[in-house]
């Protein structure tokens, strides 16, 4: 369980977060959403420790990460995976390599077991048969199903990734939002997406942070935001006309989705 | 508010500097990268030295001989003046300075890429010292290679002298001969390897950090790239002057 408490985030006395306080529960997918420029990201890099708070916790299982030295930190980032909106794969390995990474860094594996582990990885983003090519000959979804396999490589408790259908279309982006759903709650990680993704909020959010401005306007459930009275949360949810007129049929004829 | 710019950079380059020389992680992947960087860096810029180093050899072997020549002069001084040149000079500060220009836009530009993609942060994210783990094999790696380049500078050079004595016809190759072992001091061989070892720290150091710091697109990796060979390229002739004097 990660719980941050009162964080507060400034650039050159400019608040971008304002007192966020919220808990990212054990073996669910958590999503963090928000218009452009609300400070999601800047929310995952404090949370991943690529940034420093101004003020306020950030507690691993009740550790303070933001209170540890740089060596406990860097431990501590062992437990994390991340999936960057780049995928930000390693341009000069192969995609194997690319999954190996992590592994030829910390593990005290053989070649072969390494080798073994990272293709269980592939296998499990079916990405098999692709190991040899690099990042720059295969596709954006293909590239982020890679670094899907590289983040879980090593088993780590929570799983960070950080807008992960951007630039993919709404097919891959299922296939994605599966894949980081059904890892999740295989391997009972702590899983935050960041998205504005809709499809992704009604599909796998299983809790919900709206940040608004950089303040947490809101937290709930998929469900509950078809009939949340939260107007700015519906707003942004249902932006387009048809999304409008499909919520107002939804809630007409009283369906549960 | 330009002294103190300069001191900030300073002050970071230092702090970076002091991550970049720790102990890596594993030293399986440190080896790893150190020889890419050696290839990389070094033996791919053979070439390109041993083409220049020939051409400058022959064409200051050339203008030493045509502007040089005088009764009163003895034959051998083209030959002298284009080995002391070759060694003292050219070898080690001028070869350095155009090593700036395609190993400091190669190595700020990678790094700057890998900034702005945000591999250094996945880097960062997994708990690897990204500094370490980047920058300490590019410059262990070309002040490893450096001796080596700067003895095959030289070399070429006189290569390229008797080029312009038995083919060029332009003094008799014994003058050459005569003048390349007139007086020849080793310690000066060792001076110009010493010089290209702090020229060396800064064509991998200085880059490094213009890349390594970059914020930004692509705009700011291409700026970053054209300050690392700028800056590297000052810092050299600046550390040439008190090199040479400290050395001489």
């Amino acid at each position: 369980m990660i719980e941050v408490k009162n964080l507060f985030k400034s650039f050159d006395g400019r608040e971008v977060l304002k007192n966020i306080s919220t808990v990212f529960e054990d073996g669910k997918t958590n999503l963090i959403i928000g218009q452009s420029g609300s400070g999601k990201t800047v929310l995952m890099k404090n949370l991943v420790g690529l940034l420093e708070p101004t003020s306020g916790e950030v507690l691993y299982d009740g550790r303070n990460f933001v209170a540890m030295s740089k060596k406990e930190k860097i431990m501590m980032r062992r437990e994390m995976g991340m999936i960057f909106q780049s995928a930000a794969l390693f341009d000069s390995l192969n995609v194997l390599e690319n999954v190996m990474f992590p592994l030829d860094m910390f593990s005290t594996m053989t070649l072969r077991e390494r080798e073994k582990r990272a293709m269980e990885c592939l296998d499990r983003v079916n990405l098999v048969g692709a190991e040899k090519k690099f990042p720059g000959e295969i596709s954006g979804g293909m590239q982020k199903r890679v670094a899907i396999a590289r983040a879980i490589v090593l088993n780590p408790k929570y799983l960070f990734c950080d807008e992960p259908n951007s630039g993919l279309d709404p097919k891959t982006s299922l296939i994605i939002d599966d894949l980081l759903h059904g890892i999740t709650q295989e391997f009972g990680m702590t899983t935050i997406i960041n998205t504005h993704d809709m499809n992704s909020v009604m599909g796998i959010g299983e809790n919900i942070i709206f940040i608004f401005e950089g303040s947490k306007e809101w937290q709930g459930v998929s469900h509950d935001i078809m009939e949340s009275k939260n107007t700015r949360l519906t707003d942004f949810i249902f932006a387009s006309n048809l999304q409008k007129k499909m919520r107002e049929a939804v809630l007409a004829n009283g369906i549960k989705i | 508010m330009l002294l103190q710019k300069w001191l900030t950079t300073f002050g970071r380059y230092i702090i970076l500097m002091g991550r970049t020389f720790s102990i890596p992680e594993r030293m399986r992947m440190f080896w790893k990268q150190y020889v890419k960087e050696m290839a990389q860096l070094g033996v791919n810029s053979i070439g390109i030295v041993l083409l220049i180093s020939f051409f400058i050899g022959a064409v200051i072997c050339i203008q030493m001989k045509v502007n040089i020549e005088s009764p009163w002069m003895p034959r051998w001084v083209a030959g002298y003046t284009t080995r002391e040149i070759m060694l003292l000079e050219f070898s080690s500060s001028i070869m350095c300075l155009i090593l700036a220009g395609k190993v400091g836009s190669n190595i700020a530009s990678e790094l700057g890429t890998m900034r702005v993609t945000q591999q250094i942060d996945a880097l960062d994210i997994m708990g690897v010292n990204s500094a370490c783990y980047l920058i300490l094999p590019k410059i262990l790696g070309l002040l490893t290679i450096m001796p080596f380049l700067v003895i095959f500078s030289s070399a070429m050079g006189i290569v390229g002298a008797y080029a312009t004595a038995y083919i060029g016809h332009i003094m008799p190759p014994d003058d050459l001969t005569l003048g390349l072992q007139h007086s020849f001091i080793p310690w000066f061989m060792w001076m110009s390897i010493i010089k290209s070892q702090f020229f060396a720290f800064i064509i991998s150091s200085v880059p490094a950090y213009c890349g390594y710091t970059v914020e930004g697109g692509s705009v700011e990796v291409g700026k970053a790239s054209t300050d690392a060979v700028v800056t590297s390229s000052v810092l050299i002739l600046f550390s040439d002057v008190f090199l040479t004097q400290l050395l001489s």
